[in-house]
């Protein structure tokens, strides 16, 4: 396999300190990988590094062999897709929440309607596309933010603690119907969590990370 | 036998026109400026936020009194000619409306979850597609904006009279002849000025409450 993802000598600061060091990490093309550690220990920072909404002091991120610097913030953005541990939906029908990303790219109305379709259907939510996001369950929302990145086709997901906001039910459901769905898209996925459940369920490759630094590497 | 009156109509678009574009500048002026005040850190903004804070309590007497000695012929714009105009009162009405549609603008974006701008970033959005979708996020609070700065210089008398003068046919607007009947002691005429001023804040607010409540539904 290679790298769709390459990082090289990343440091981050916050309020002076050092909160995420990485000298050298790969993303192989079409892993799931788990991404654990306790509270504080810089998940969601890494998330949001890769996600180029933070930026670091210094290092480099690679995907496909282009440099995130030279790809510029915007052109990166639109090939990573990302899912916040909250939905953050918008406050108006679940349609236009999934088609969002797909207008801020100009697709075209047909297009996008026939991949909003195909996503609410993969997601179990094609009946809720008339609904006002702001009325959904946790479940359903956290569906929709799904569909929202699915329907752009990222070469990398990121979610961050995608089921921690669900009940138990929920969470059961969707992490079984994310099983199912990501070896179907390839997609190369990064997950943060603290659920062992999820990382055996999910995962093909944990990473562990502690105040910072990734701990050595362990397939699950 | 109000509505018989052709200066009673005169006066009252005149009010509608002068108060609807001072409050129209007005946003144009605030919602970027609001935005910029919620959305970016930059040196001097919160000396900014607390300017524009001071300024949603403007006095409009106190507004008046420095756009006056301004375009006073003998003041640095005399030579524009403004004062005793419409053009000169709604200088004076967008110096009270704009710092009230900026600071509620900020007020109304910064209550939305800051993550949002991330999410939406993280969507692949541009810097102006996140500034849009988070104006239409927070559409009834901006709303609300609008309405309290056209609710502040509609009802102002102070910056209208002494920038405006309350010259018939020119500068007279429905708070300004209120005050001159009052004055001559045509209490009736007055009361009945007052009611129409009332009836088109109510109208004109009606209307912009009914789009804000139509978008809460969406």
């Amino acid at each position: 396999m290679t790298a769709l993802v390459e990082i090289r000598d990343l440091l981050v600061h916050r309020a002076g300190r050092p909160v995420l060091e990485i000298e050298r990490l790969n993303i192989e093309r079409g892993r799931v990988l788990a991404l654990v550690g306790p509270n504080g220990a810089g998940k969601s920072t890494l998330l949001l590094v890769l996600a180029r909404l933070i930026k670091p002091e210094r290092g480099a991120i690679i995907l496909n062999g282009q440099s995130a610097t030279e790809l510029g913030d915007r052109v990166y953005r639109r090939r990573i897709g990302l899912v916040m541990q909250d939905p953050l939906l918008l406050n108006m029908s679940v349609y236009a929440n999934i088609a969002i990303g797909l207008r801020y790219r100009c697709v075209s109305g047909s297009e996008t309607a026939r991949l909003v379709k195909a996503w609410s259907i993969r997601l179990g939510i094609e009946h809720l596309q008339t609904r006002n996001a702001a009325t959904l369950s946790g479940g359903e929302a956290q569906r929709v933010a799904l569909a929202r990145v699915f329907v752009l086709r990222p070469e990398l997901l990121l979610l961050d603690e995608p089921f921690s906001g669900l009940d138990k039910k929920a969470r059961t459901e969707l992490l079984l119907d994310l099983k199912a769905l990501l070896p179907t898209t390839g997609v190369t996925t990064l997950f943060s969590t603290h659920d062992d459940r999820e990382v055996r369920v999910l995962a093909d490759t944990k990473i562990e990370l502690v105040d910072g630094k990734i701990q050595p590497e362990s397939s699950v | 036998m109000l509505l018989n009156n052709p200066d009673v109509w005169e006066i009252t678009l005149l009010s509608i026109k002068v108060s609807g574009l001072a409050t129209l500048i007005s946003l144009l002026i605030g919602l970027p400026i609001g935005t910029l005040l919620a959305l970016s850190k930059f040196p001097g903004r919160s000396v900014l936020l607390t300017l524009v804070n001071t300024g949603m309590a403007l006095p409009p007497v106190v507004v008046g009194l420095a756009v006056a000695m301004t375009l006073w012929r003998s003041g640095p714009l005399g030579d524009l000619h403004l004062i005793y105009t419409p053009a000169g009162i709604i200088i004076a009405q967008v110096i009270i409306a704009a710092p009230v549609v900026t600071g509620l603008t900020t007020a109304a974006l910064q209550s939305l979850d800051p993550r949002l701008r991330l999410q939406l970033l993280g969507l692949g959005a541009s810097r102006l597609q996140m500034v849009l979708t988070i104006w239409r996020e927070a559409r009834l609070p901006l709303l609300a904006a609008l309405m309290a700065g056209f609710g502040s210089v509609i009802s102002e008398v102070g910056a209208s009279m002494m920038v405006g003068g309350n010259i018939r046919h020119q500068t007279r607007v429905l708070t300004t002849a209120i005050v001159l009947e009052t004055n001559k002691g045509e209490f009736a005429s007055a009361i009945a000025l007052g009611i129409l001023l009332l009836l088109i804040t109510f109208l004109i607010n009606f209307a912009l409450t009914w789009i804000q409540q139509r978008g809460a539904k969406r």
